[in-house]
């Protein structure tokens, strides 16, 4: 277990783009990426995807960068959020879920019969649309995951959830009542806190899912600053119906229509300049 | 107007039966009680039976109906939990699991002395372990199993489908999600489930007839192998077998009593765990 706040060096010789690439060091850089350092973290070809015999998601292919933020946009019923789940292969618990296509993660296929469902999703972190705190106390929904993963020595766990919680952004705000119900927390502090919760096994890509959609501006805001932060350390996935928010927040856009990928490019380019009408007639607010 | 009337009398139809209910039941709770009090003393609770049953104290069979108890809960419970788990959570959700859902139900539905009969033909003959508190406890398990199946079921259900999701996309397995995040917020609707299954439990007659129940003993059961005396089966012998009414009834009174005030204690225990688990984790 790798402090999840730094880069230790352990972390980086796992994942050769933990931590160490060179874009996201340079803010500068960040709206006009220069294709050489593209470095794809992972690798979607020819993703098809049926729930129950219904196809909704058509021959997806696309690169998504490590340590940048992509953004998937589109409008309800697209097959975004289907696309986002099946990075971690959360679609497999849905019953009639079929899936052809291959999922890189690291060179790695995450679908072939050798791949351990378990580590997949300990290396690609989940946070849900609607906030989903366990019924525990705030310590116990952090420490949750290091504990599955067989953590038990107390000042280990202790280390774990105080920095994940920092990184999250809510360590002020709940230091003092870590033993409290994460019940008790306001919607915007719960959401933070299912990233702490997401963030304290150490993942290598955060898949968010519409994070903010049930939440007030204010905590939008914190949410949407929390990801320019953890971009440093992680290759993020985004799913968003807010195009205002993709456009702030993200690297890179995908803009999905009727299960197809229409347009993937950096953010500033779909917003601007697209190459697709159908991406430029839902980006000015055409239709969607 | 009219319909205004209409509701009025509808609730207090509604409101009438429901106390005529509860009066029904205080009736019997007063008069048990107030029969049976008085039979009540140290030697009635602690003292073993003499003149054929029809005096002295009820021990064995307060202890009996309490081994029988205990040994149903501690089979049912663990067995009602595991087929609920396995039912709603890894089970495919088809044709046979429906087939396999009516079947408990309607094995809920089965008259106790079938199950009686089904135990002494199981447990007691095929099984070889004769008329004894383990065959009388895997007879009632049988018999209050669909409940505590079914209020299982019920709660594994009512846990939200995001708090699974939350702990599978950390990387938890199927098993460790069920442990460690769903069945700790299941534990009062089991329970729920328990309470109304020990309460049968303790209060049947027809299963232990055959299965374990002597009508008098007077040494106390020496092992799980042993037969036992046991509350109702006692009142029943009480009602059945005695000669002299008014020398019987205060007895009968005072069992039924005893027996009641049991199954409320345990009844008791079960509740405070549900409310234990309630508090601990709500969302």
């Amino acid at each position: 277990m790798v402090d999840p706040q730094t880069n230790s060096p352990d972390a980086a010789q796992q994942g050769p783009t933990h931590g160490l690439t060179v874009p996201t060091a340079q803010p500068r850089l960040k709206k006009t990426p220069v294709r050489a350092h593209f470095e794809p973290k992972v690798v979607v070809e020819h993703l098809n995807f049926y729930y129950s015999g219904t196809q909704v998601l058509f021959d997806v292919s696309m690169q998504i960068p490590a340590n940048q933020v992509t953004a998937l946009i589109g409008p309800s019923g697209c097959g975004k959020s289907t696309y986002l789940r099946s990075l971690n292969r959360m679609n497999d618990i849905v019953e009639g879920a079929k899936l052809d296509g291959t999922v890189l993660i690291d060179g790695q296929d995450i679908y072939a019969p050798s791949t351990d469902v378990v580590s997949l999703r300990r290396r690609v972190g989940m946070v849900f649309q609607k906030s989903n705190p366990f019924p525990k106390s705030v310590f116990d929904n952090v420490s949750y995951g290091p504990r599955i993963h067989g953590t038990r020595d107390r000042s280990r766990l202790n280390e774990i959830v105080e920095a994940s919680l920092i990184q999250a952004g809510l360590w002020d705000e709940v230091k003092d009542r870590l033993d409290a119900s994460a019940i008790g927390l306001s919607g915007g502090q719960q959401q933070r806190l299912c990233i702490a919760r997401a963030l304290a096994v150490d993942p290598e890509i955060l898949l968010m899912d519409e994070p903010a959609s049930a939440l007030d501006p204010k905590s939008t805001a914190r949410i949407e600053d929390l990801i320019g932060e953890l971009r440093e350390n992680y290759t993020i996935v985004i799913v968003t119906h807010n195009m205002q928010q993709a456009a702030r927040v993200s690297d890179y856009t995908a803009f999905f229509y009727e299960g197809k990928m229409v347009e993937f490019d950096a953010t500033e380019e779909i917003f601007t300049t697209p190459s697709q009408k159908q991406t430029l007639d839902y980006v000015t607010g055409r239709f969607g | 107007m009219k319909k205004r009337l209409l509701q009025r009398i509808t609730f207090i139809a509604m409101r009438g039966v429901t106390y005529f209910i509860v009066l029904v039941i205080a009736y019997i709770l007063i008069d048990i009680a107030w029969k049976g009090l008085p039979a009540i003393s140290w030697k009635f609770l602690f003292s073993f039976p003499s003149d054929s049953g029809f005096g002295g104290g009820i021990l064995p069979a307060i202890l009996g109906t309490i081994y029988l108890t205990t040994g149903t809960i501690l089979i049912a419970l663990p067995l009602g939990m595991a087929s609920a788990v396995f039912l709603t959570e890894y089970a495919k959700q088809g044709y046979l699991n429906q087939s396999i859902r009516l079947a408990i139900v309607t094995l809920a539905g089965v008259p106790s002395i079938v199950f009686g009969l089904f135990g002494l033909g199981l447990f007691v003959l095929f099984c070889g372990f004769g008329v004894s508190i383990i065959s009388g406890s895997l007879t009632l398990a049988c018999m209050i199993l669909p409940t505590i199946i079914v209020s299982s079921e019920e709660a594994l259900r009512s846990v939200p489908r995001a708090l699974r999701e939350g702990s599978l996309a950390l990387g938890a397995t199927k098993w460790q999600t069920i442990r460690r995040n769903v069945l700790p917020y299941a534990v009062p609707g089991m329970m729920t489930g328990a309470i109304l299954g020990v309460g049968r439990a303790a209060g049947e007659t027809a299963p232990i007839l055959f299965t374990a129940a002597v009508a008098f003993k007077m040494v106390l059961p020496a092992s799980v192998w042993s037969d036992t005396m046991a509350l109702p089966y006692h009142l029943y012998y009480l009602a059945t077998q005695g000669q002299d009414v008014v020398k019987v009834r205060p007895y009968q009174y005072g069992t039924a009593f005893v027996l009641l005030a049991l199954v409320l204690a345990i009844n008791l225990v079960a509740i405070l765990i549900r409310s234990h688990f309630r508090k601990k984790y709500r969302w």
